[in-house]
């Protein structure tokens, strides 16, 4: 009796704990886009309250969409995303196929040297990649950024995908050679679609750094036509940071585009980090 | 195959393999890093770029002005890491442990609730705990009121004892679904038959998680801990977003991230030099490489790895 008790007692408090910590995670969120809907003087007066009839307004999302190209920052935020996403994946998995197929002599070096990457952050060479950027004159092109990012993104993936390609069973790729298909096409065609999970794995752990990275636009890419939303809302929110209306419906734009990613793509980002891949 | 020491012929399909990886690597990181090292023995000199050796860190440690504000982000910075270290990771663990529990319901939702924070930008996260924690708007200091402890509100993010400590708490609240994540993943791979036969010896609940589980997964603590350093250590973005490129009030917030943005571009009046730029770049280069020697060879090394 008294065990069952405590039992209840137990998942009580556990639920409590759970319930509080959520409320705290979501509750600022929550406050940003409940106020975003509302006029200004409801944004002063009742802070907490739902909008109604009364205090619903849209006046910030109407400043926002005629002030600030949000359209065109999300466009740009769009392309620098999956263009860098694209080379991670196949550049990554390219890589890693070699390191884990082939006995070579410096694989173990290579493998080394590509892992590197994983502890040292990018930002540290930023001095030097924006002389490089002026240079070649890819500085505010959206090029550059997603170079930085593949780079930046580059050695995670490797190790990941080598890892996974390690169980791909070699009678397969045995069996490919006597038919007669080329290293390229054992790779394209009978490894890749085997790893496509991990490939998932490693496109979601990239995405969202990527998506919401402020460093790199505001130094290699700073210009209007190739801001990204990051940076575009950072900057259109530091000219109206007097219009409550503006910036709290800016803000909800932003959260949108990220949480409609979040829902779609929770499970896989879920698994993939309880899996272990990155141990 | 006939004579096994004639020379191979080279298999170009590994190289066509390795090239795009390696050469995008080399050239967009590795390459820019060791060239912000050497641009740190550099200086400009009537326009032009003259070697000074060791000069700029001799600035960067013995002038006054330099050296203050140095000293002055790297103990923030140090101040941030402490913070994430004792309220992140705590919490990330406690709240792994509790969803870990086999017959919770609705831990999928309180997970997915918990890890939303850490997918937002930080110009999402610095705005909306300023808007909250403003004095003008009045939520911090209402919600205070309701509970009766409206003489404790203070504009935390504007005054100099309060504001880094208020945006470490405000990145712990972003991050903590990092460790929960790793930690629950850690939890979750402890075999059933351990837990069972600590609880035939009568281990079950708190002393369980303390004297079976704790001790499990340290290594994933470790691993947390050397991530929290490294993340700390090169953050920029946050204080950037809330408090500007000054890092008010008073520099109070400047940490290595912002101190490093402020010199390479400039601000104000003061011109951006990129070769103190990269001499800053430089020691956060080092003391992360410490960092992670640290971890690797005396705290990884040592720790004991269980296979299950």
């Amino acid at each position: 009796m008294s065990v069952a008790r405590q039992n209840n007692f137990n998942t009580y408090a556990a639920h409590g704990a759970l319930i509080l910590y959520t409320l705290i995670a979501l509750f600022p969120v929550f406050v940003i886009v409940i106020n975003s809907f509302k006029t200004r003087k409801a944004i002063f007066r009742e802070p907490l309250a739902l909008p109604n009839s009364d205090s619903f307004s849209l006046i910030g999302y109407e400043t926002v969409l005629k002030q600030g190209d949000f359209f065109l920052y999300f466009q740009n935020s769009m392309i620098v995303t999956v263009g860098s996403l694209f080379f991670i994946l196949l550049f990554g998995a390219m890589a890693a196929f070699a390191l884990a197929e082939y006995r070579f002599r410096g694989n173990l070096i290579m493998g080394l040297y590509l892992a590197l990457g994983i502890m040292i952050p990018i930002r540290i060479g930023t001095v030097a990649i924006l002389e490089m950027m002026v240079q070649t004159g890819l500085v505010n092109t959206l090029w550059a950024l997603i170079l930085v990012y593949t780079a930046q993104g580059l050695p995670l993936a490797v190790f990941i995908l080598s890892e996974f390609m390690r169980q791909v069973s070699d009678d397969l790729k045995n069996a490919g050679r006597i038919d007669g298909l080329s290293e390229y096409r054992i790779f394209f065609r009978l490894v890749l679609p085997l790893v496509r999970p991990a490939m998932a794995t490693v496109a979601v752990f990239n995405m969202i750094p990527i998506w919401n990275d402020l460093w790199f636009p505001l130094i290699l890419a700073p210009a209007e036509e190739v801001k990204t939303l990051t940076l575009g809302s950072q900057v259109f929110i530091g000219q109206f940071v007097t219009d409550w209306n503006a910036v709290l419906s800016a803000l909800s734009l932003a959260i949108l585009p990220v949480m409609a990613l979040y829902v779609v793509f929770s499970r896989q980002l879920i698994r993939g980090i309880t899996s272990g891949a990155v141990k | 195959m006939s004579d096994p020491h004639s020379k191979p012929k080279i298999r170009w399909h590994i190289i066509v393999f390795l090239a795009p990886a390696v050469l995008v690597y080399t050239a967009v990181m590795i390459y820019p890093l060791f060239n912000t090292l050497r641009l740190s023995l550099f200086s400009e000199v009537e326009q032009t770029r003259v070697f000074v050796g060791l000069q700029n860190f001799r600035t960067l440690f013995g002038d006054a002005v330099w050296s203050a504000q140095f000293w002055n982000a790297l103990a923030n910075n140090f101040w941030f890491f402490l913070i994430h270290m004792l309220v992140q990771n705590p919490i990330g663990i406690a709240l792994a442990a509790i969803l870990s529990h086999p017959k919770l319901r609705f831990a999928s939702f309180y997970r997915s609730a918990i890890f939303i924070p850490t997918i937002l930008s930080f110009v999402i996260v610095g705005f909306a705990w300023k808007l909250i924690l403003s004095p003008i708007w009045g939520i911090a200091p209402g919600m205070l009121d309701a509970v009766g402890l409206k003489s404790l509100y203070a504009p935390w993010l504007g005054k100099e004892a309060y504001a880094l400590t208020t945006l470490s708490l405000v990145s712990v609240w972003q991050f903590v679904g990092i460790p929960m994540m790793l930690i629950y993943a850690a939890l979750l791979s402890i075999p059933d038959e351990i837990l069972e036969a600590a609880e035939v010896e009568g281990i079950t609940g708190f002393s369980a998680f303390w004297k079976i589980k704790l001790p499990l997964i340290l290594p994933s603590i470790g691993i947390i801990s050397i991530l929290t350093f490294v993340a700390n250590f090169n953050a920029f973005d946050l204080i950037y977003a809330a408090q500007g490129a000054l890092a008010g009030p008073d520099f109070s917030t400047d940490i290595l991230g912002t101190f490093m943005y402020r010199t390479f571009f400039g601000f104000q009046l003061q011109l951006g030099d990129p070769h103190m730029g990269s001499t800053i770049a430089s020691v956060m280069f080092a003391i992360i490489l410490i960092g992670v020697c640290l971890y690797l060879f005396g705290i990884q090394s040592r720790m004991r790895r269980y296979q299950f």
